[in-house]
């Protein structure tokens, strides 16, 4: 009997292949002057201008062509760069993360969208063992320029799973970059400078803030490595960073009415983070909280803490204070208000650190 | 042992005879007696330095070596299919494959020495380095290929894994996206019958060549113990990718001779006669046994064989040894492409460390040295 060497599969699906949809629009004109936009429109348009800039920059994730991704942070690029670089992918996160890799060691330049924060850990052995090591790994021979967007945080009264702030787990990862936008603005500049980072970053996107409208000048702006003041003060410094950051604003202007001056300081990178500027700020106000809503232990909150402690210990008034949310996991949506950091908990903290309770 | 419904394609019987396959035979025509005594010549030394290592482990000059005893056909048959711009994606123990490519001997030994996680530049040779987490590289290869897809270049990725990490998610959702954007890629297993202690049977119900189909990717089962066998099968799955035809499996049923490492002992969960009947398939006995037939065998060719391997085996003990250790402070080389400044830090502040034991001008290497 004859036997065919060869096994077919049984049914050969159809292919989507790299078929272009149909495009009826002109392609949207890139931003080039300034506007108001809404934080997740501010991604979109530095996606769109970062893969003009760069024929080597493709996008990988699930729902992100036709439907523009669950939050519309995709959305038109598909239309736009068409199948080629707008890769709407099988529901496989560690293998969004590993053909990145694979991509990145033939010089291209992946943008992964996650799509909640809580289904990142499929992929985490990837992004840990692979995106974070090849460079070390290989002594500089391979780089892994790739991008990794997450939607992070509380604060929407979602289901399980998607209101969580994996941040730490990465900032523990040698070889990763991470930062966290707070602004239309940093999102638009962040994302820009993200991709053309030839290390591979995490760039975290505070998905309760991405309705709100700031104004967006269509430049790279602050360097994403640094620290920026937001907000400046003289008796207490303030450390926010992705959506607590505009509840740490509201919180300095509150403080006002009780002779409290914070400075408020929106960290933007995680890793590294930028201590000069911190440590000037701390230096000035001998006050230090640090506020997150990922939970407190292990948090990035005690790493500053202890950094600062070591690095000013003579400068410090008081011992720093940590605002953060509960060593829980994310609890369901009625109670989330329990557990994320708000304008009040933070005052409760400052009033700590001032030793006024 | 071999236990199929579907018998292994076999081209190159365990007598050393060519057994005529009109589907198989025009992907290896041009194999001729050179090519064939090529083919061995490269099993030869490759045996020879995989024995060379394990010496060098037992002497403390390696701190670990994963040997590929009875997997050179497997090894030598699908890396000579390959093209210089394909890119290969080896697990640990594809150092055939690494010889085949022209990776430098020294370098095969360097991550088993302890001096680097790679020992080579992937792009030098087009081997990525050796993944050590089981089946991450299938993902890598697939990614790879989807980039030589979009460069529209016919070159091909090639991923090398074993029957233990098709049971990983890695490999099956490499597969998922292969099919679902006819990746160029090969995915190439070798079924070795054991990993570590745990038989292939554990890890597959039924052949691990069935499973691809399901991902609707065709697949070939072939001995991986018969190199000409093997170079067809890979030839094939190669131009299937070149061609536009999508991924394609090739399960290449071998047997692991020797241990898992050179930290495992096999005794403890292998029955002795399982060794001893694959004993008698042994890859390079066979071809031996053809080329013999074929008048290519003479005194000559096999003392000039035997000299090759010695060489080599001498090339990678010289180099195994005279390899200087690292500079202590290299421990903190190539984190970040960016400089990164609390990294920096810690260097600066564990070389001062390192320099308040013994003067400035002595050097972190001698420092270490005493430490």
């Amino acid at each position: 009997m004859t036997m065919t060497t060869l096994m077919t599969p049984a049914t050969v699906s159809t292919v989507p292949g790299l078929a272009v949809p149909a495009y009826t629009d002109p392609a949207p004109t890139p931003l080039r002057e300034t506007k108001t936009l809404t934080m997740g429109k501010a991604i979109n348009e530095g996606l769109r201008q970062a893969m003009l800039d760069d024929p080597r920059v493709v996008l990988l994730g699930e729902d992100i062509g036709a439907l523009g991704g669950v939050f519309r942070v995709t959305s038109d690029l598909l239309a736009q760069f068409g199948a080629r670089r707008v890769i709407d992918t099988p529901l496989a996160e560690s293998a969004i993360i590993g053909t990145a890799v694979g991509l990145a060691y033939r010089g291209y330049r992946p943008v992964c969208e996650i799509q909640f924060d809580g289904f990142i850990f499929p992929g985490f052995d990837q992004i840990v063992s692979q995106v974070a090591k090849f460079h070390y790994r290989t002594q500089g021979a391979v780089r892994m320029p790739i991008t990794i967007r997450v939607p992070f945080g509380g604060g929407i009264g979602a289901a399980e799973h998607h209101s969580e702030s994996p941040e730490a787990y990465f900032t523990h990862t040698s070889g990763l970059r991470v930062i966290a936008v707070s602004n239309a603005q940093d999102a638009y500049s962040l994302i820009r400078q993200a991709i053309a980072s030839d290390d591979p970053v995490l760039y975290f996107e505070p998905k309760r803030r991405y309705h709100v409208k700031g104004e967006v000048v269509p430049e790279l702006g602050t360097p994403m490595d640094q620290a920026v003041i937001v907000r400046p003060g003289t008796d207490v410094t303030l450390l926010a960073y992705g959506a607590l950051v505009s509840t740490a604003r509201d919180a300095a202007l509150a403080a006002l009415d009780e002779g409290v001056s914070i400075e408020v300081i929106d960290l933007r990178s995680l890793s590294p983070v930028d201590y000069a500027v911190v440590e000037a700020s701390v230096q000035k106000t001998g006050r230090l909280v640090v506020t997150h809503e990922a939970a407190q232990s292990g948090g990035l909150g005690g790493e500053i803490i202890a950094t600062v402690t070591e690095r000013c210990f003579s400068y410090l008034e008081a011992a720093p204070v940590r605002v953060t949310g509960f060593d829980v996991p994310y609890p369901p949506a009625k109670l989330e208000s329990h557990h994320l950091p708000d304008l009040d908990r933070i005052l409760d903290g400052v009033d700590r650190v001032m030793g006024r309770r | 042992m071999i236990d199929s419904s579907l018998q292994p394609v076999q081209l190159l019987s365990l007598d050393g005879e060519r057994m005529p396959r009109p589907d198989f035979d025009s992907w290896v025509e041009d194999l001729d007696g050179a090519a064939l005594l090529a083919l061995y010549r490269d099993m030869v030394v490759v045996r020879r330095l995989d024995t060379e290592a394990t010496a060098l482990q037992r002497q403390g000059e390696l701190g670990l070596w994963p040997p590929l005893l009875g997997q050179e056909a497997a090894q030598v048959g699908s890396a000579r299919a390959l093209r210089s711009d394909d890119f290969a994606f080896p697990s640990y123990r594809e150092n055939a494959v690494a010889y085949c490519r022209g990776v430098k001997l020294t370098d095969i030994v360097k991550v088993w020495r302890g001096n680097a996680q790679s020992g080579w530049d992937p792009y030098t040779v087009n081997l990525a380095t050796p993944a050590i987490i089981i089946g991450a590289q299938t993902l890598h290869a697939t990614g790879w290929a989807l980039g030589a897809q979009r460069d529209e270049v016919d070159s091909v990725a090639i991923a090398y894994f074993g029957d233990g990490a098709t049971s990983e998610g890695d490999v099956n959702e490499a597969m998922v996206f292969a099919a679902s954007f006819q990746a160029p890629v090969v995915f190439f297993c070798q079924n070795n019958h054991w990993a570590i202690s745990e038989p292939v049977g554990v890890q597959a119900h039924r052949n691990i060549a069935d499973r691809a189909p399901g991902f609707g990717i065709p697949s070939l089962r072939v001995d991986g113990n018969d190199v000409i066998a093997v170079l067809a099968a890979t030839r094939i799955a190669l131009d299937r990718a070149r061609t536009g035809g999508g991924p394609t499996f090739v399960e290449a049923v071998t047997y692991r001779m020797g241990p898992h490492t050179t930290a495992d002992d096999p005794t403890r969960y292998r029955d002795p006669a399982e060794l001893a009947a694959w004993k008698t398939r042994d890859p390079l006995l066979r071809l031996h046994r053809l080329l013999t037939s074929l008048g290519e065998i003479t005194p000559e060719v096999e003392e000039a064989t035997a000299a090759l391997a010695d060489a080599a085996a001498v090339e990678l003990r010289a180099g195994c040894i005279g390899m200087p250790d690292p500079e202590p402070l290299s421990v903190f080389d190539h984190v970040y492409v960016t400089p990164n400044a609390t990294l920096e830090r810690q260097r600066t502040d564990y070389a001062g460390y390192l320099t308040s034991f013994g003067g400035a001008e002595q050097s972190g290497a001698e420092q270490n040295g005493k430490a």
